[in-house]
């Protein structure tokens, strides 16, 4: 406890932390927020949806963008996560240090914020989506893969060496005898990833790589305060929603295992 | 040896069918990948994946990454102001998970369905908690970066409350799973709800929280060194400067830096998950 206490206090120093300008900004905070449903006019956001939403059929079309950005995004690193698993499981792996590999491997990819990715791609393939989408599959190749290899892990080894009994080489032997035992987490994960990476792509248009956190980024450092409400609210409500849509499918597959 | 000639797979077909044709051959399932692949060529094309920019877009990728060998600061001092804007990264990452982890304890307890009784408070809280989740820790951080200005400062607000949402509820669901007995046995001797809580609840929880919040820190290590990009402090800043101004030599040794920084904190806080976690082993037993 000591220790911890230390420690934060060390990281006040560094992090400058002061107590005194906090509170004495703190009003700008709740300013900021009230002016964030705030129209121009000085009205309440909400007695002028139209004025509000000006730029629905823009942002929208952004907003699409995003989710695409994230579903191909996510698809990409899941078909790359769901063959380095098997490479990567210890118990199933052809050769130690191919696992060991395909593990540090996955670990950088993991490590490596995506926005740094995002960076670098934009200077490869220019300002767009492509950027982002590169950057989240290979976040996503990395959190993936990890995840998948310890599925792969727990799995029941008696399938696998009875289809290996037959002769069946190392990939059918995968196929057969631990694919159909994996399936059903490793799709949720991907759901769950899915839902991670929609976040994501809203915020890699900070950096220029698609969707609409350029717009967002802009209406923040321009101070156009009902936009970024607008942009914020549009968010939150598509995020909510494929939560509980992925979550509606995610209960459906962990019900199907445990009513097997 | 089995005589292959001699089975009559067509008779074992018809008295064995769910074995012919191989596990897991479902029609309901192929038509689900068979969308979900269709849908990801149809967005790989609506984001102009088949072009010819793809292709200089990996030449390119090929060149930045041969300008990114080998990895060196540049100069003694750029290396001291790096391992600075580490310090800070890691600063920032502490205290904004701590401030967090105090801060949402409260908010677990009142998102409780078990602790808090009123449904009304319970769903007010939760969709609160939801709400702040679902906005990013960027977005947040360019919020306190209006109110605080520059700076490391910012950063740790940023984490501070975007990292209450998160907590507040998987605070809220620990608690919820907790055992109800030490709770009733403090109020059955008299103890008002307050003190049940403290001492039938939170010795039971904590170590749960404890291990999470480490769980959080590493994770926002990670995070914490992205935050100066947008300006909040920390190694962000010099490493998005690094990258757009092509020095990409010091990029990649600033990504170095982090790897093997992230590297020793998930060390040093598996160790100490570890050691909580037996901690609460041997309570129990």
């Amino acid at each position: 406890m000591a220790v911890v206490l230390a420690a934060a206090a060390l990281s006040c120093v560094a992090a400058e932390v002061s107590p005194s300008l906090f509170f004495a900004k703190i009003g700008n905070f709740t300013g900021y927020i009230g002016r964030l449903f705030h129209l121009d006019s000085g009205a309440l956001v909400v007695t002028d949806p139209v004025e509000w939403y000006w730029g629905l059929a823009r942002w929208a079309r952004l907003l699409g963008e995003t989710i695409v950005m994230a579903y191909v995004g996510t698809a990409l690193g899941a078909i790359g996560a769901f063959f380095l698993a098997f490479l990567a499981a210890a118990n199933v792996t052809p050769a130690r240090w191919l696992s060991f590999t395909v593990r540090r491997f996955c670990e950088f990819c993991r490590t490596v914020p995506g926005l740094v990715f995002a960076l670098m791609f934009v200077i490869a393939f220019g300002l767009g989506p492509m950027a982002g989408v590169l950057a989240i599959a290979i976040h996503s190749l990395g959190a993936l893969g990890k995840l998948f290899a310890e599925v792969v892990e727990n799995i029941d080894m008696k399938p696998v060496e009875g289809v290996q009994a037959t002769g069946a080489p190392w990939h059918v032997s995968m196929r057969f005898g631990a694919l159909p035992q994996v399936m059903s987490n490793f799709v949720s994960y991907v759901l769950l990833r899915f839902e991670v990476n929609v976040r994501e792509s809203a915020v890699l248009g900070f950096v220029g790589a698609g969707g609409i956190g350029m717009d967002l980024f802009e209406a923040i450092r321009k101070f156009y305060y009902s936009d970024v409400s607008a942009i914020l609210v549009m968010i939150v409500v598509t995020v909510a929603v494929i939560d509980i849509f992925t979550g509606k499918i995610r209960h459906r597959l962990i019900g199907l295992v445990e009513g097997r | 040896m089995l005589d292959r000639s001699r089975i009559d797979l067509a008779a074992l077909r018809a008295r064995h069918p769910g074995h012919f044709g191989g596990a897991g051959r479902n029609r309901s399932v192929a038509i689900v990948f068979g969308g979900a692949l269709l849908l990801l060529l149809l967005g790989m094309a609506d984001l102009g994946f088949f072009g010819l920019n793809t292709l200089t877009g990996i030449g390119k990728l090929w060149d930045v990454t041969v300008l990114m060998l080998p990895p060196e600061p540049g100069s003694w001092a750029m290396f001291r102001l790096y391992l600075w804007g580490l310090i800070e990264t890691i600063a920032i990452a502490l205290l904004g998970t701590l401030v967090a982890a105090v801060l949402a304890v409260p908010l677990g307890l009142l998102a409780a369905r078990n602790v808090t009784t009123a449904r009304i408070v319970t769903f007010l809280t939760r969709r609160s908690l939801d709400t702040i989740r679902s906005v990013d820790i960027l977005i947040w951080a360019l919020i306190w970066i209006g109110v605080v200005g520059l700076g490391p400062f910012a950063g740790v607000l940023a984490f501070a409350t975007s990292d209450i949402g998160s907590f507040g509820k998987l605070f809220s669901e620990a608690i919820e799973a907790a055992d109800r007995k030490p709770v009733e046995g403090i109020v059955s001797t008299g103890g008002g709800r307050v003190l049940g809580v403290r001492f039938g609840l939170l010795p039971e929880v904590f170590p749960v929280l404890a291990s999470q919040v480490l769980y959080f820190f590493e994770s926002n290590v990670r995070w914490a060194s992205i935050l100066g990009v947008v300006g909040a402090g920390g190694i962000g800043l010099q490493l998005s400067e690094a990258i757009r101004t092509l020095e990409l030599r010091q990029a990649s040794f600033i990504i170095l830096m982090i790897l093997v920084t992230v590297a020793a904190i998930d060390l040093v806080s598996n160790q100490l998950r570890f050691a909580l976690i037996g901690k609460r082993g041997q309570a129990r037993t």
